[in-house]
């Protein structure tokens, strides 16, 4: 069984009297371990369709299936509980709170959604850190870090709760084409430590090459419906 | 939940500007009521300390349907002496009753036998009186008797500084006081003056004193015949109980009719500082609710505007899977911890303000008392009063913006520009 399974699903939007569907009859599965990236040029759903597999958005019709839960019909307190469970986020901003420092950023998820013990707090805070390479600079604000620290601050904030499954919605557009390399490399050095699921978005083919399994999405619809390019490494 | 303190406190600090200044005004606000707080009450307190100890006692007891008549202190409304004896032993078993004195009400006409004007008399046993009213030879101008020695004797009277002023007398002179008794018939007797008193009370200050025997003697009374009974209470914050238990015994005391013999009077009910008192009740109730405004609006004011800028970290916070119930405790926690912070800082102002006001012991006048001085009451049951309503005002203004905050869709907030 595959670890996210999106069957039929379309996402209609209304603005003002105009109906616009981001996402039509898409269907795919993606397998545990893997790193896989959706391709496609801006409006192409991408975003939608991260959202949707993140429990953040509903899709108009279809099931999903994320670890097993259909969650497309989950509540709103109930997909908050899903998400701080099993899933990690990264933004193309990064979206650090900018009044915690880089520890605290990482320690956000176990401190507030999962209420970790403090001795576990520390130490799993320090593993991923250590494993982002950004233990030295534990104690530095947002504001004190160039881009790329920020973005592996949010690959270390998106593991630290050990998720199945870590979305990541544009993760390398706000990076130079080294630190993006960088970024990606992190996020299969991250895949083949902890196992974790990685689904990503970009429009940058520089860095598609990276990922196991390349889904192209134009439109709303998935490219032929079948991934563009499949990856040889496989840690199902 | 002190996580989510510890992180609204980060907030605070990140917008330094915004929090200085919210918090300012609360602190204007907390500042302004503990100052008019202390002031108002200590003047009130002052005041019904003046009256009360020098003039009406703590409570009175009057014949039933005096006190309607109260102004013209009709004679035949008098209480006989079987009638005083009895609530005489009522008040020496009741709990909470320090002192009572009987006390005749007359008026009469004062005379230095070349001039004359109309006074009111208070006819007292002077042990009794000064046991009840404790600041009444405070108030001798001239004549103030020794301490263990009585204000004033058979054959003395105390005449008001104005008419003392106005008829040129002086303690030791000779007066004429003449007066009717209630059967119309007219009486004279001569007086020699033990002292002036100030003027506090009464129409025009024409409040006199004499001795009770002597009023008897110049109305031709019975034995034992007394207007009314002022009373004092050991703990003045244990009038009502005590006035509930006077009220319940002595009202099985039947007339005649069948209705109580006897009613009671507080101090507020006879004299008119009550209504300058309920108007400083009055005043300080406003002066909170402007206070809860102040503190509702600028707290609301800087929620709302720190969850509009913070629309994308809402997001971010949601997504990564904190319910909105820790998104509203997180902005409702911000705004108590501003109105935490402006309390402290006001209180602190407000209380060192107060004090400062009684180590300079700033003095004031009022209607004919000069020299009062101002002693600040700092009340801590207040103060925790005051700092419970701010912290109640702050977190019901923040409600509003955490409850906006914690519906956003994390959507829509991550998109949000």
């Amino acid at each position: 069984m595959s670890l996210i399974e999106l069957n039929s699903i379309s996402k209609k939007y209304l603005t003002g009297e105009v109906e616009t569907e981001a996402l039509k009859q898409v269907t795919v599965s993606i397998e545990k371990g893997k790193l896989v990236t959706f391709v496609g040029p801006s409006g192409s759903g991408k975003t939608t369709l991260l959202n949707i597999i993140g429990c953040m958005d509903k899709p108009s019709s279809g099931e999903v299936r994320v670890t097993g839960t259909r969650v497309d019909t989950l509540g709103k307190k109930e997909a908050a509980h899903f998400r701080g469970e099993h899933l990690g986020f990264i933004f193309q901003s990064f979206n650090l709170i900018p009044v915690l420092s880089v520890y605290e950023n990482i320690e956000y998820p176990l401190l507030m959604i999962s209420r970790t013990p403090a001795a576990e707090r520390r130490e799993r805070v320090m593993a991923v850190l250590e494993a982002v390479g950004m233990a030295d600079q534990k104690d530095k604000r947002p504001d004190q870090i160039s881009g790329g620290q920020k973005q592996r601050v949010a690959v270390a904030r998106a593991l630290v709760t050990n998720p199945e499954v870590v979305l990541a919605d544009e993760p390398t557009a706000n990076l130079d084409h080294d630190t993006a390399h960088k970024i990606i490399d992190l996020m299969k050095k991250m895949r083949d430590t902890y196992g974790t699921t990685f689904v990503f978005s970009t429009h940058d083919p520089r860095i598609v090459e990276h990922a196991d399994v390349v889904h192209g999405i134009e439109d709303g619809r998935l490219m032929n419906g079948n991934p563009l390019v499949q990856g040889g490494n496989d840690h199902a | 939940m002190l996580n989510i303190f510890k992180i609204a406190l980060r907030n605070l600090a990140r917008y330094k500007r915004r929090t200085a200044l919210t918090s300012l005004l609360i602190v204007i606000g907390v500042c302004m009521v503990v100052m008019f707080s202390g002031l108002a009450g200590s003047f009130k307190s002052m005041m019904i300390g003046i009256i009360t100890d020098s003039s009406i006692g703590h409570l009175q007891i009057h014949r039933k349907g005096y006190f309607s008549s109260i102004d013209t202190m009709p004679l035949n409304l008098n209480m006989k002496g079987q009638g005083y004896k009895k609530i005489a032993e009522t008040l020496d078993a009741t709990p909470g009753v320090e002192a009572y004195a009987p006390r005749l009400k007359l008026g009469a006409v004062l005379s230095n036998y070349m001039e004359s004007t109309n006074v009111r008399l208070s006819a007292i046993d002077p042990k009794r009186e000064m046991a009840v009213c404790t600041s009444l030879a405070g108030r001798m101008k001239q004549g103030a008797p020794s301490p263990g020695e009585d204000l004033l004797r058979k054959g003395q009277v105390v005449v008001p500084e104005k008419v003392a002023k106005s008829l040129g007398m002086k303690p030791g002179d000779s007066v004429v006081l003449v007066a009717t008794n209630k059967d119309g018939s007219v009486n004279g007797m001569e007086f020699q003056i033990a002292g002036i008193i100030e003027d506090i009370m009464g129409p025009g200050g024409k409040d006199a004193y004499m001795h009770i025997e002597d009023a008897r003697s110049l109305l031709r009374t019975e034995p034992g015949e007394v207007t009314e009974i002022a009373i004092r209470v050991s703990d003045f914050n244990k009038l009502k109980p005590v006035t509930a238990s006077l009220t319940a015994t002595l009202g099985e005391v039947k007339n005649n009719k069948g209705q109580p013999a006897f009613e009671l009077h507080t101090w507020d009910k006879l004299s008119p500082f009550s209504n300058i008192a309920n108007m400083i009740d009055l005043m300080l109730v406003t002066v909170k609710i402007v206070m809860v405004a102040i503190v509702l609006i600028s707290v609301l004011n800087v929620m709302l505007m720190s969850v509009f800028e913070r629309v994308r970290e809402i997001g971010t916070i949601a997504a990564m899977g904190t319910s909105p119930g820790t998104i509203m405790s997180l902005f409702v926690a911000e705004g108590m911890l501003l109105g935490v912070l402006g309390t402290t800082l006001g209180l602190i102002l407000g209380v060192g303000g107060l004090l400062a006001f009684k180590a300079a012991g700033v003095a004031f006048s009022f209607g004919r008392m000069d020299n009062l001085i101002v002693r600040p009451d700092i009340n801590p049951g207040e103060m925790l009063f005051l700092s419970g309503i701010v912290l109640v005002a702050s977190a019901l203004a923040a409600l509003q913006p955490a409850w906006k905050a914690s519906r956003m869709e994390p959507v829509d907030a991550l998109g949000h520009v």
